[in-house]
């Protein structure tokens, strides 16, 4: 039975036009806080973090959709292919672009080779945001060898404004996640996550832990609770046997 | 479903939205008008000679024309003895380059409604005096708004011409035969419509944190919100439509209903005053020309 | 409108419904009511019922019904054919067409619409049941379902609509005072920051009496105002297993 706790929550919780703080602070997310005067309010439902020595502040969102910026990590799934490029839906209001010449490491020749034999519509990849101005499409690059075509694994989207909780402060929460499952995160910042496992009875666990983050990324003290629930999640599979858990 | 408007005719170049800006942080607009003056004023009635009533009005470059047109009809269900006002809009394309042919925008729906409103609330016709036949046959009294050159603030120069038409707007004549036939005869007039009361708007609109009056064409692009005020002759707040993507403070709101209770005054007094002078002239054709002659223009 | 005029205020300052002058209708909001909508939320205001929902920000349907540096707002009220007395034409009539439009002028101000240049935000609100104030209830939704999307805004919109009736001025009217009655004036605030985005009198007032209108306004604006971050606050009240 699920009962309803109003937890002591480390950051407080803001809605738009709440005033955070008055006075000269610096803010470190300027899409979700704004000054006006010697004021600063929120413009979004999230979690303030105020910190008064340094004269900063944050706000968390809580809620949001991806608006692309040069340098994300893209996971893209092909929606058309062209002559000489595809196109990516990026979960973005306008849809990735992906060239050929990128893609294969060489120039293309649309009279001889169809695109579809390399990618199809439907197929996983994985990116960067390369080039993003306000006159085209994001155009995304696959170089480098941790991008390309993902051929396995279990994909999830989650609320692209989770996917820092998920990565955690320097990797921590990933790292966690992937060292007590064995398998590997490929996470977006788009809000799609790719899981990899060597062994397919984790990926169950990986993947409900995951929403596990999304729903409660606000709440402090995450990372144990989500330690606890794998460890859970294991010991119902039968994948644990013979562990004693730590106190 | 409303959309920001996209089109190319609401940017103005930056240069000259500073320009403006400035001039109004000093007092100035443009073409030398104070912020609180309405633009030169033009009224000729009686222009349409096929219609009841009718009014072209220019205030400044904008020209709107209003014909007035009375017809039998049934009277609402729930207003059996009092006549039926219906106030429309059309922004016809050769007003301007933004007007595109085809049904009323919600622009032209808005301007309708607005003055529908002021005219309905304020009691500016007497309803009462249009029956016909009680509960079955009561005057409908069709009031079509044409704007036919956009130069800016088009409800004032729209209320200004519909509130000219209807002075002097003209009741046709009918009998009532044995059969209970009504029959209308146009050639021949009862009497003038029963207006007995009068109301304008006036608009004013926030430029920076200035407030002006009659904006022009150009100045609309760089005013962020406008405020249109129903003004009746005894001083009352007829009407309220704020409008524009943007926003008033408080003090705003009360500042510009004050000054345009102020203006509308003013305004109602020369309209009412320009069309006694037209009124002077009897309708035969010499007169008539001399109705249209520019000693007859009245400046506001 | 005329006819049998009911008794709208009687002597001890109580309405037909026994509300005091200065009382909004039982309210109820809700955030996250529909799964498919960036946004939603479900608003009452009395037998006012209205459902809002935000989708975008996105690529519109014509591509070239953008804007290079901020988002466009698309907005439509409509009211559903059983939301009146008489069954509704669902067609949009001339009265809905001005009311998007002045719901939208209404949100324009607030929405932070520079940070997503050459996308669409759309905002869409369907009234399943008219008993006055509908314009009103249909932008406090409005507010929350952008704000339950997580589009950044300035502030949230809380919208209130004031009337005189019988000679009295009053808040939040319904149906049988706005017919009834000598004016209705909606008026709709961002708070913090002091913004009227809307504003309309269908009526007559003096000065006077407009000015005492518009305290009662706000009076009702802030309580509203209040009511809306208390629903979004809840919306994260946590569930622990």
């Amino acid at each position: 039975m699920s009962t309803q706790v109003e937890q002591k929550v480390e950051r407080v919780l803001v809605a738009p036009g709440d005033k955070l703080a008055e006075g000269d602070y610096r803010i470190s997310t300027p899409t979700t806080a704004y000054r006006v005067g010697s004021s600063y309010y929120s413009s979004v439902v999230g979690l303030l973090e105020l910190n008064t020595q340094e004269k900063s502040l944050k706000v968390i969102p809580l809620k949001g959709s991806y608006y692309p910026k040069v340098g994300d990590v893209v996971i893209g799934i092909v929606s058309d292919v062209g002559l000489t490029n595809w196109e990516l839906d990026i979960r973005a209001p306008f849809p990735g672009t992906l060239y050929a010449v990128d893609y294969l490491g060489r120039a293309v020749n649309p009279s001889k080779e169809n695109l579809k034999d390399f990618l199809d519509v439907g197929d996983v990849v994985v990116g960067k945001v390369e080039v993003f101005d306000r006159t085209r499409n994001p155009v995304i690059s696959t170089k480098g060898k941790e991008f390309g075509k993902v051929v396995d694994g279990a994909l999830v989207e989650i609320n692209p404004v989770k996917v820092p909780r998920l990565i955690g402060k320097k990797g921590s929460m990933q790292s966690l996640i992937e060292s007590e499952t064995n398998c590997k995160l490929i996470i977006g910042n788009n809000g799609r996550v790719i899981v990899l496992c060597e062994d397919k009875q984790y990926e169950d666990i990986v993947v409900r832990a995951i929403r596990k983050i999304e729903v409660e990324a606000h709440i402090s003290g995450l990372t144990d609770r989500v330690k606890e629930f794998i460890l859970v999640e294991k010991v119902k599979r039968g994948l644990v046997k013979n562990e004693r858990r730590e106190t | 479903m409303s959309v920001t408007p996209t089109s190319s005719d609401s940017i103005i170049p930056r240069l000259k939205a500073e320009t403006l800006s400035t001039l109004v942080k000093k007092g100035v607009r443009a073409d030398g008008r104070g912020l609180e003056d309405f633009r030169e004023l033009k009224i000729i009635t009686d222009y349409l000679p096929k219609a009841d009533g009718s009014a072209l009005v220019k205030l400044g470059d904008t020209q709107v024309l209003v014909g007035v047109k009375l017809e039998l009809g049934s009277p609402y269900a729930d207003a059996p003895e009092e006549g039926v006002l219906v106030v429309s809009a059309e922004f016809v394309p050769t007003a301007s380059p933004a007007f595109e042919p085809g049904p009323p925008d919600e622009n032209a729906i808005e301007l309708a409604r607005v003055i529908d409103r002021v005219l309905r609330e304020y009691g500016v016709i007497d309803t009462s005096k249009l029956v016909v036949v009680p509960g079955r046959k009561v005057w409908v009294v069709w009031i079509d708004i044409y704007v036919l050159d956009h130069g800016g603030n088009l409800i004032d120069a729209s209320a200004i011409a519909t509130l000219a038409a209807l002075l002097t707007t003209k009741v046709p004549r009918y009998t009532v035969t044995e059969n209970e036939l009504i029959q209308v005869d146009k050639s021949s007039y009862a009497g003038l419509l029963p207006v007995i009361k009068k109301a304008l708007t006036v608009t004013v609109g926030k430029l920076g944190d200035s407030l002006i009056v009659d904006p022009t064409i150009e100045e609309e692009k760089v005013v962020t919100a406008k405020l249109v005020v129903g003004v009746g002759e005894d001083g009352s707040i007829a009407g309220l439509q704020k409008s524009g993507d943007g926003y008033l403070t408080l003090q705003e709101v009360e500042k510009a209903i004050e000054l345009a209770l102020r203006k509308g005054n003013e305004l109602m007094t020369k309209v009412a005053e320009s069309l006694k002078v037209l009124e002077v002239a009897s309708s035969s054709p010499a007169e008539e020309e001399k109705r249209e002659s520019p000693e007859n223009k009245s400046n506001a | 409108m005329r006819g049998e005029k009911p008794r709208l205020v009687d002597e001890d300052g109580k309405r037909h419904d026994g509300r005091k002058l200065d009382e909004l209708r039982p309210t109820k909001m809700e955030v996250g009511i529909l799964s498919n909508a960036s946004g939603s939320a479900y608003v009452e205001f009395g037998k006012t019922r209205v459902i809002a929902a935000v989708y975008g920000p996105r690529e519109p349907p014509q591509r070239y019904m953008v804007l290079p540096h901020r988002a466009v707002l698309r907005c439509r009220y409509h009211m559903a054919p059983f939301s009146t007395d008489e069954r509704k034409n669902p067609a949009p009539s001339r009265r809905e067409i001005e009311i998007s439009k002045v719901i939208r002028e209404a949100l324009e101000p607030v929405v932070m619409s520079e940070a997503f240049p050459r996308t669409s935000i759309d905002i869409f609100i369907e009234v399943i049941s008219a008993d006055g104030g509908t314009r009103t209830a249909a932008l406090n939704a409005a507010s929350l379902a952008l704000a339950d999307a997580g589009i950044p805004m300035r502030d949230l919109v809380a919208a209130v609509a004031v009337g005189k009736v019988s000679g009295y001025l009053v808040l939040d009217i319904d149906q049988v005072e706005d017919n009834y009655g000598e004016a209705d004036m909606p008026v709709a605030m961002a708070p913090s920051l002091n913004m009227i985005t809307l504003l309309q009198l269908n009526g007559v007032l003096t000065p006077k009496e407009f000015n005492q209108a518009l305290n009662l306004a706000l009076k009702g604006i802030n309580e509203v105002y209040r009511l809306q971050k208390e629903t979004l606050r809840n919306k994260y009240l946590v569930r622990v297993e």
